[in-house]
């Protein structure tokens, strides 16, 4: 078979649930050893797109291809070289996180020696070692998701699809699954992820699709859609509200915009082409010896993000979409970056 | 790290496009040992099979046995029998309402999009109920034999008896199998089983003698499979003989599996 066959090629993907087209004309086309992001607020159809790519929902119309076999005629091929980690974690309760590997590999033919000894290594990789003989239900949700995805790399599958892999999460284990993300994309798995946090899809994906209501609305590398949906924002404080016309100047200059001033606040706003530029202007206003109080970067938001490419924000019909989302207090889009004097 | 080095699957290679029949068995194997996990760790879960015999065999010769048969040690070789077909029949029951509890957890999911035959999911806990039904049925000629049950078939008898009632209970665990998997809820599942057990266990040679029931209650009690079961169970353990009866059961059991397999195998996938 051609190695340049890709990953996962879908052509006019179609699912509809009645009236609803939950999965709405899409196009994908995930590279070997690629990381794809699919980005989407809550509802856009993210997971309803896996489950078909992964045979777990029939397609409707269109086609799709796993490695160039045909997800409605070879199921089973298809199966057979993929590991899918879904937003719940899929374990047995009733087990143990060894007894859980051991079935899951036992099911696929390993054998009983293999199987153990890569239940082992797994468990130590994924920091479950500690727990290795305790009953899931003893299991907090980041031990879930850790053994989950442990389960599904247990047979080595070259391609892995994680959906919202980090969702509930906290910030530290939230982390880690950043890097085993990125150590099994080292190790030439492609992987095809969703998430709801365009800071997520920015720091693991090479290429983006965002998708809204079903559709495929954008798609490219973070660079690309970053330019093309919003902008950074450089926030200064000044010291003396006095020294404002001379720091828009400076500002002015050095980005090519005039920025918008807040003089009662003594604040401007920078628009940035990039986010280094912040840095310039740091230095410049420093080098004309104005005075900061202040600094803060602020990314494009998810919620601007979309604004721009859908002409709605993510929350519109959706009323607290992210309010399960409970542990995540750092994953709004913005990075603060504050100097205070 | 050497879980996440070791080489990936080729894509380039050649896979198998179906599951053969020898992964397909093992497969099913391997579930039905996820199955018996299960049991050990959920005792409760046993109940009807431990617990239960002992108690009703106890229970319902006493209260039977002076009424119908005058004595209760003239009916307990009539009574027995009928205990093991109930206990098998309640263990079905289970059967089904635990396979509907199964498919809603998340494990399931997993087994979805495994590399499996789409049956050995179903397979695998009904050949591990194959143990409930061993269980039930053996426990209840111990207390039977507890209370001065003495079996004229001997061993032979009594065990030939015990594993036809393993079998019978397999069979008709399809029934509620197939209820398993048609229902929304596991309460759904056990409501319905039950309107359909009760009958099944009650109107039969079970416990009276079909001759006392009223003709269109003996209708019933003649042709259901469960009478000709329980017959076969009574002429194995109490005289050591296979008898039409037997034969007759066999027939029934297999209608069944004839019926409720592929219609339970038919629903299951379409949910696999
Ligand atoms: N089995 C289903 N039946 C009916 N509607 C569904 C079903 N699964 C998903 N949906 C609907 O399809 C849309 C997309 O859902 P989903 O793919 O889960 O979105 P996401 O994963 O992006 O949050 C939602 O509006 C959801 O309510
Ligand atoms: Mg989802």
């Amino acid at each position: 078979m051609d190695e340049t066959i890709p990953a996962v090629r879908a052509e006019g993907l179609v699912k509809t649930f009645g009236e609803l087209r939950a999965v709405d004309r899409v196009d994908l086309e995930v590279r070997r050893g690629q990381v794809f992001g699919v980005l989407g607020p809550n509802g856009a159809g993210k997971t309803t797109m896996l489950k078909i790519l992964a045979t777990l929902l029939t397609i409707d119309e269109g086609r799709a291809e796993v490695f160039g076999h045909d997800v409605r005629r070879e199921p089973h091929v298809v199966r057979q070289l993929l590991g899918v980690t879904g937003q719940y974690a899929s374990v047995d309760e009733n087990l143990t996180a060894t007894e859980n590997l051991m079935l899951f590999a036992r099911l696929q033919a390993v054998d009983r020696q293999t199987a153990r000894r890569t239940a082992a290594t797994l468990l130590e990789q994924f920091d479950l070692s500690q727990a290795a003989n305790k009953p899931i239900s003893a299991f907090s949700g980041g031990m879930r998701r850790r053994l989950d995805l442990a389960a599904s790399l247990i047979t080595r599958p070259p391609l892995i699809f994680l959906d919202e892999p980090t969702t509930g999460l906290d910030p530290r284990t939230r982390g880690q699954m950043w890097e085993t993300i990125r150590e099994l994309v080292a190790n030439g798995c492609t992987v095809l992820l969703t998430t709801q946090y365009l800071d997520e899809a920015d720091q693991l994906a090479d290429r983006i699709a965002v998708i809204d209501h079903g559709r495929k609305v954008a798609e490219g590398t973070s660079d690309e859609l970053k330019s093309s949906i919003g902008r950074s924002t450089l926030t200064l404080n000044l010291v003396e509200r006095s020294e404002i016309p001379s720091a828009a100047e400076v500002a002015h200059r050095l980005v090519g915009e005039p920025p918008t001033l807040t003089p009662e606040a003594r604040r401007l706003t920078v628009p940035l082409q990039r986010s280094d530029q912040a840095v310039d202007v740091l230095v410049t206003l420093r080098d004309h010896g104005i005075a900061i109080e202040s600094v803060n970067v602020q990314k494009p938001s998810l919620d601007e993000v979309f604004l721009a490419l859908t002409g709605h924000d993510t929350h519109e019909d959706d009323a607290g979409g992210r309010a399960g989302d409970g542990a995540d207090s750092t994953t709004d889009s913005t990075s603060h970056l504050e100097i205070v004097r | 790290m050497t879980a996440l080095t070791t080489a990936l699957r080729d894509p380039s290679a050649t896979l198998p496009r179906r599951v053969s029949p020898r992964a397909t068995v093992s497969q099913t194997l391997t579930l039905a040992w996820r199955a018996t996990m299960k049991m050990r760790r959920n005792f409760e879960q046993m109940f009807d099979v431990t617990i239960q015999p002992l108690l009703f065999t106890a229970m319902f010769a006493g209260i039977f046995g002076g009424a119908i048969s005058g004595s209760v040690s003239d009916y307990l070789p009539i009574i027995i029998p009928g205990l093991v077909g109930q206990t098998v029949m309640t263990a079905c029951v289970a059967t089904g309402v635990q396979l509907r509890e199964d498919m809603d957890k998340g494990v399931f999911d997993r087994f979805k999009v495994l590399p499996i035959a789409r049956i050995a999911p179903l397979a695998g806990p009904m050949v591990a109920d194959m143990l409930r039904y061993l269980i039930a049925g053996t426990l209840t000629f111990l207390t039977g034999m507890v209370i001065g049950y003495r079996p004229g078939g001997g061993v032979f008898g009594v065990v030939a008896a015990i594993l036809f009632g393993v079998f019978a209970g397999w069979s008709l665990a399809w029934i509620f199998t197939w209820f398993g998997t048609i229902g929304r809820t596991a309460q759904g599942v056990q409501a319905t089983s039950l309107m359909i057990m009760f009958p099944l266990t009650f109107i039969s040679n079970a416990f009276v003698p079909t001759e006392t029931m009223p003709s269109w209650l003996r209708a019933f009690a003649e042709v259901n499979p469960v009478s000709h079961v329980i017959s076969a169970l009574r002429d194995l353990a109490n005289d050591g003989q296979v008898t039409a009866d037997l034969g007759w059961a066999v027939l029934g059991l297999a209608v069944i599996i004839a019926i409720f397999a592929p219609l339970s195998v038919r629903s299951f996938n379409r949910k696999m």
